[in-house]
């Protein structure tokens, strides 16, 4: 039987903070007082409605934990794009903003699901893995967490100095970028595409039965999904999500 | 609500009319061709892939890689539109009707659940994919089906949500009763009309 589940209405919300992530990234911190909850990995779609009526909608991965009060969105200013540069380049703290959601029951983690988790991220992918990343540390999951993140430059990292925090004071939590375009000078850290080698050195053997997700753009998703079964990895415990219109490289 | 939402400071970006006509409601155009799975892309390889219809029906059938290819073929032209909002104009497919792959089943079935390599499945009305509205297509705008867009074969059914339209599709069930498939599983919408814009469980 199909079960009967009531509509997701549209709910007007309030920008509280925006924080600036990196120099195309930031977070809108939204009071949203009719939201039901979610779970790590969601995203939700957000609505633009002009003067004369003309809307315009997209999706963004939710940032924040479940546990935090207030929900976090996201956003990568995309220079063509329709909605990603109002919302990170003219929405004020105070402005209103309609969104619906939660959405997608797939890609998602919680606590209780065990581990050990994979989390691989490419850009603006690194989203849902930090609500899962954020409700692990919130929550003293014992859960073993790995992230492999990769950025095209040091600048472009987004979250680094929370991501940096959480590895210093969180259990059970490794985090390890690679740089694919340029490094800083004395960067210690992998500085090419995500390949077979760097997984096998950083993740889970396949006897460990990790779950697995992968956010990025198309082609590091496609590759490293492949070299994921190719390990060994069940491919029902590997999950992913693709960002970007056509995927960039990362 | 009381007052009409307005996004203080929203333009927006119309398209052309003729375009815009062609976009059901919150869907943009897209140029390229997005990739969205849930999971890693399966390969079979063609001499172990077939293509089988089973469930309710009189007589199960089943054709093989080479047999599939000996089907009357059609080309395809239409629009489709991505549940997460991407549209695309004009796109070129072709394939075999399910038309021919049903026409001489015998069924008292009112639905089709689509199974795919890798577990993959969706639901559908069996009206939905008869009547010149569905196929199962093994080119794309004239060569081969690439493996991350459903290749070596996959479902099009261009008029509901892209998701309907199965990757890696391998056969199809038909059912008496209607049983949700992979996303209509996990909150969305158990037909999925682009038109009336039935994105999610509830729509």
């Amino acid at each position: 039987m199909v079960a009967i589940r009531p509509r997701l209405a549209w709910q007007r919300t309030t920008v509280r903070e925006l924080i600036e992530e990196t120099p195309r990234v930031r977070s809108l911190v939204l009071d949203a007082p009719g939201w039901q909850g979610h779970s790590a990995g969601q995203h939700l779609d957000v609505r633009l409605t002009a003067e004369d009526g003309y809307q315009a909608e997209r999706s963004y991965s939710i940032a924040s934990a479940p546990v935090e009060p207030h929900v976090t969105i996201t956003v990568e200013r995309l220079d063509d794009g329709e909605v990603s540069p109002y919302l990170t380049d003219e929405l004020h703290p105070g402005d209103e903003l309609e969104l619906r959601g939660p959405i997608g029951g797939w890609f998602t983690w919680r606590p209780t699901e065990g581990g050990p988790l994979l989390l691989v991220a490419g850009g603006s992918g690194i989203v849902p893995l930090m609500a899962m990343i954020r409700q692990k540390a919130a929550l003293r999951s014992p859960v073993p967490v790995r992230l492999l993140y990769s950025s095209r430059a040091y600048e472009e990292i987004i979250f680094r100095e929370e991501l940096d925090r959480l590895a210093a004071e969180v259990g059970e939590l490794t985090v390890e970028h690679t740089l694919t375009r340029s490094q800083p000078e004395g960067w210690s850290g992998y500085n090419r595409r995500i390949d077979r080698a760097m997984l096998e050195e950083f993740t889970w053997a396949a006897e460990e039965r990790p779950l697995t997700f992968v956010c990025g753009p198309t082609p590091l998703v496609e590759s490293v999904a492949t070299l994921c079964v190719e390990m060994g990895y069940a491919p029902e415990r590997v999950k992913t999500e693709r960002f970007g219109p056509t995927g960039g490289a990362v | 609500m009381s007052d009409p939402f307005v996004s203080r400071g929203f333009q927006g970006r119309r398209q052309r009319a003729e375009a815009a006509q062609r976009l059901p409601p919150g869907q943009y155009l897209v140029e390229g061709f997005p990739v969205l799975s849930a999971g890693p892309t399966p390969r079979t390889p063609l001499d172990r892939w077939d293509f089988t219809i089973v469930g309710e029906i009189d007589q199960p059938r089943r054709w093989t890689w080479d047999e599939f290819q000996q089907l009357p073929h059609e080309t395809i032209t239409k629009d489709i539109h991505c549940v997460t909002k991407w549209s695309k104009l004009d796109t070129t497919w072709r394939g075999v009707s399910l038309d021919t792959l049903l026409k001489d089943v015998t069924t008292s079935a009112d639905y089709v659940l689509a199974f795919s390599d890798g577990g993959y499945t969706t639901n559908l009305p069996l009206e939905d994919v008869t009547g010149g509205k569905a196929w199962i297509v093994h080119e794309y705008e004239g060569a081969p089906l690439a493996p991350e867009h459903g290749g070596p074969a996959r479902l099009l059914v261009p008029h509901l949500y892209f998701w309907k339209s199965a990757k890696w599709v391998r056969g199809l069930r038909l059912l008496a009763h209607d049983e949700p498939g992979f996303w209509e599983s996990l909150g969305y919408n158990n037909y999925g009309d682009p038109w009336k814009e039935q994105r999610y469980a509830g729509d």
